[in-house]
């Protein structure tokens, strides 16, 4: 990890006022589907962007990684035989 | 400051932005195959892009003291089509000893298929039969987590690949641990919504140090940024990291990259300047 040069005091001066446009954004989009009659029960989208916003308030790190992943798929180390796949040129295994 | 480009579509962009990418501090990019927009249907189709690649965008890069390198695939979008994508594999040595090709690229995974696991793996086996580098597109959005360990077990499971000649491109917060652990080299792409932006780039370099990682524009015909590198630039210098370091994330690292391809012939602006002066 590399040494920071900004502390935290020069982000928070630089990035204030960047936090506070994105989060009215935020809130007027949540305003504008309410406008629309709330999104729809089926659709599981906002349902990730809630778990994305409770992760914005976790005072553990990494935050952007855990976002990241609430928004992907699932991984199963299993794929390759599940495609029927066998690795290539694979390490001989030993007796 | 110098900086290369090394992942950029330029088949998809003006010859203005060739003159704009001059006047930002390129002096050179790398661009590798990939999707038209719409799937090809023959393998000559395949091999005029090919063409264009190695020769029209060579010399249009020149026009502005550019240099111009290329790597060649058919890309995971297109893997669907099997019988297409072998065809294609078969006729890539042809253009394998041009002075520009670098290497087999962007190969990877579009939606975590079959027929694109195994494409991905036949274009591996063409790497290694003919000693190429490799550059790796990974998946985007909520695809990226999953098809990028996915092609990590299976570069990874393979023993007769030198790790520190491929680069994994697109990784994100999610994925570039994973990707630089495994010893290989990772790319982020800075683009106004779907990938990195500068910032988070930065941020990234703050996590992980700068061994091993570039950054890129991957602008293309959709949207997409080419002066994105200059933009992380000003981020790094506006955060007071020092040009040095500046400098071997889009600079250094590159060539340091690139010089294992035996077709890539370098010589730096520096270097030519004090040729001139001897």
């Amino acid at each position: 990890m590399l040494a920071t040069p900004m502390a935290a005091q020069a982000v928070l001066d630089r990035e204030y006022l960047e936090v506070r446009a994105k989060l009215l954004e935020l809130a007027a989009t949540f305003d504008r589907l309410d406008r629309g009659g709330g999104a729809p029960a089926a659709d599981g989208r906002l349902k990730l962007v809630r778990q994305g916003l409770k992760v914005l308030l976790d005072e553990t790190g990494d935050r952007a990684e855990q976002i990241q992943l609430i928004f992907s798929r699932p991984y199963d180390d299993d794929w390759q035989k599940e495609f029927g796949l066998a690795p290539p040129a694979a390490e001989p295994t030993e007796e | 400051m110098y900086y290369f480009d090394p992942h950029i579509h330029m088949v998809s962009r003006t010859t203005d932005d060739y003159e704009m990418l001059a006047r930002m501090g390129c002096i050179g990019m790398s661009e590798p195959a990939f999707w038209a927009g719409f799937d090809r249907g023959s393998v000559d189709s395949f091999r005029d892009y090919f063409r264009q690649l190695t020769e029209f965008e060579k010399r249009r890069a020149a026009q502005y003291g550019l240099k111009h390198y290329t790597w060649l695939c058919i890309n995971a979008k297109e893997a669907e089509n099997v019988s297409l994508a072998r065809d294609v594999i078969a006729m890539i040595p042809e253009f394998l000893e041009l002075p520009s090709v670098l290497g087999i690229g962007e190969i990877g995974l579009n939606k975590n298929t079959r027929n694109e696991a195994i494409i991905f793996q036949e274009h591996v086996e063409l790497a290694v039969q003919h000693e190429q580098s490799i550059l790796i597109h990974t998946p985007h959005l909520e695809d990226k987590f999953q098809g990028t360990m996915m092609i990590l077990d299976m570069l990874c499971d393979d023993s007769r690949l030198d790790r520190n000649r491929v680069l994994v491109d697109h990784v994100e917060e999610h994925t570039v641990r994973h990707v630089l652990e495994e010893g290989f080299w990772a790319g982020m792409t800075l683009y106004p919504v779907s990938k990195c932006t500068p910032q988070r780039a930065a941020d990234i370099i703050e996590m992980y140090g700068p061994e091993r990682l570039l950054v890129n524009s991957a602008g293309d015909w959709g949207p997409s940024k080419p002066t994105a590198v200059p933009d992380f630039i000003i981020e790094m210098r506006r955060r007071g990291y020092p040009e040095s370091l500046i400098r071997r994330i889009v600079y250094d690292n590159p060539i340091e990259f690139f010089s294992q391809s035996r077709n890539f012939q370098f010589q730096a602006p520096d270097a030519v300047e004090e040729t001139a002066r001897t």
